[in-house]
């Protein structure tokens, strides 16, 4: 923080955002998500801006207030956090970090699509467990929204991929 | 329920804000009726798995009717909790056949389908209007429903074409659906405006795409359409006595104490 005027840089908010994880994945943050877009300091107040998952993602409103929470101790008052919907977030988003924190976490990374997400129905999907790409789709939603389920024939585990969207 | 930031203007001319605002509650109406429908599965369904599927269509299609409550609050300041928890039953717009009970498996999955599919046609065609926050909410929603599709179309097929009593079920669920089916298109009283702006398609043209995606595929599935089979052409202002209940069920808890904070 800039101690004569009070504020805040805008790259030491996006550090600092980087503590806030997804809560239902919580190995990887917000902004390795892509779920964080934009960061705007005016004065002393903060406006970050953010994109959900899915429209129905109930973990929206915890990610909200998280965000607000960490923004406001670094010292700032006044924090309005945004939700839009353009461009519609996009799982080619995440991160290689966070698709790899994913996998150590048993959620095999959703397939890039490029926007076209039909065609990841007919690739492969890797076990996050034994690298296998024999497995199979047992059902294509999951525990949350954002989640399909898959089971592998060779390590003989279930496991669940993040969908592409 | 968060408060969108959507682009580009939120104001409207007065007869075409009214005329929006009457199609938004229509399309929120259905999401959530359907969406409550789902959910009466969760713990029912045939097998663990499809128990999960449904349940995460109805999240989807209530997380949907999210965003079309929310830019009915952007329009006009509306409350989407007021509108989903404290509207009397015969204020909602929804279509008939998302209010009927679920019936068996057959029907539940059908009538998936069907909504499925017009809603695919619906936001293809809506991504591209001229009201800039309803393309994008649009967009938003289409790609979340090509896997609703993708599950729907597969069980269809497979209820179908599978066991007689399969498809004496879907038989029997084709017929009760198909004569409401035309009501997904009957314009809304003030929709000409709509169309005429280019903020909504044209709805004979959206029901003649639907029929062209909808009626092959039914007959891939050894299920014939009886094109004869028509709904009464009575508006969205009319309901069954089935929707009655379902929202004294929705509004239950949230009516014992509406004071309570969430």
């Amino acid at each position: 923080m800039n101690e004569q005027t009070g504020e805040v840089s805008n790259q030491a908010i996006w550090q600092a955002l980087e503590d806030v994880k997804d809560p239902e994945i919580p190995v990887v943050s917000v902004v390795e998500m892509g779920i964080v877009r934009d960061v705007n300091v005016v004065g002393t107040t903060v406006q970050v801006t953010i994109t959900p998952t899915f429209s129905g993602c109930p973990a929206l409103h915890v990610m909200r207030e998280q965000i607000a929470a960490r923004v406001r101790a670094l010292g700032v008052a006044s924090v309005i956090v945004d939700t839009i919907l353009y461009p519609p977030w996009s799982s080619d988003w995440i991160t290689e970090s966070a698709r790899h924190k994913l996998k150590g976490f048993g959620l095999a990374p959703p397939l890039k699509h490029g926007g076209n997400v039909p065609v990841t129905f007919y690739e492969p999907v890797a076990c996050p467990y034994c690298d296998s790409e024999n497995t199979m789709v047992k059902n294509t939603f999951g525990s949350t929204l954002c989640r399909a389920i898959y089971y592998c024939d060779d390590c003989r585990q279930p496991f669940e991929q993040f969908k592409a969207v | 329920m968060p408060e969108l930031s959507v682009n580009g203007p939120t104001t409207l001319e007065p007869d075409i804000q009214q005329a929006m605002t009457e199609k938004l509650l229509a399309m929120g109406d259905d999401e959530l009726i359907l969406a409550h429908r789902n959910s009466e599965w969760c713990g029912h369904a045939p097998i663990l798995e499809e128990d999960i599927a449904f349940a995460n269509i109805a999240q989807d299609e209530l997380g949907h009717a999210g965003l079309w409550y929310g830019l009915l609050q952007a329009l006009d300041g509306s409350d989407p909790d007021q509108l989903v928890f404290f509207r009397d039953a015969d204020a909602f717009r929804n279509a008939r056949m998302l209010e009927l009970p679920n019936g068996d498996w057959a029907f539940s999955m059908l009538r998936q389908y069907l909504f499925d599919s017009y809603e695919m046609v619906t936001l293809e065609a809506l991504a591209g209007s001229s009201f800039r926050p309803l393309a994008d909410a649009a967009e938003k929603a289409r790609r979340e429903e090509i896997y609703h599709l993708r599950h729907t179309q597969a069980w269809v097929r497979r209820l179908g074409l599978g066991t007689d009593e399969s498809r004496r079920r879907m038989h029997a669920a084709l017929d009760q659906l198909w004569p409401h089916s035309g009501q997904l298109f009957a314009p809304l009283t003030e929709e000409e405006r709509l169309v005429h702006a280019t903020i909504s398609p044209a709805p004979e043209e959206q029901a003649r795409r639907w029929r062209e995606i909808v009626i092959p595929f039914l007959q891939t599935c050894d299920l014939q359409v009886d094109e004869q089979m028509k709904d009464q052409p009575a508006g969205r202002d009319v309901h069954t006595e089935h929707l009655l209940g379902l929202v004294a069920e929705l509004q239950q808890v949230a009516r014992t104490d509406p004071e309570a904070s969430w």
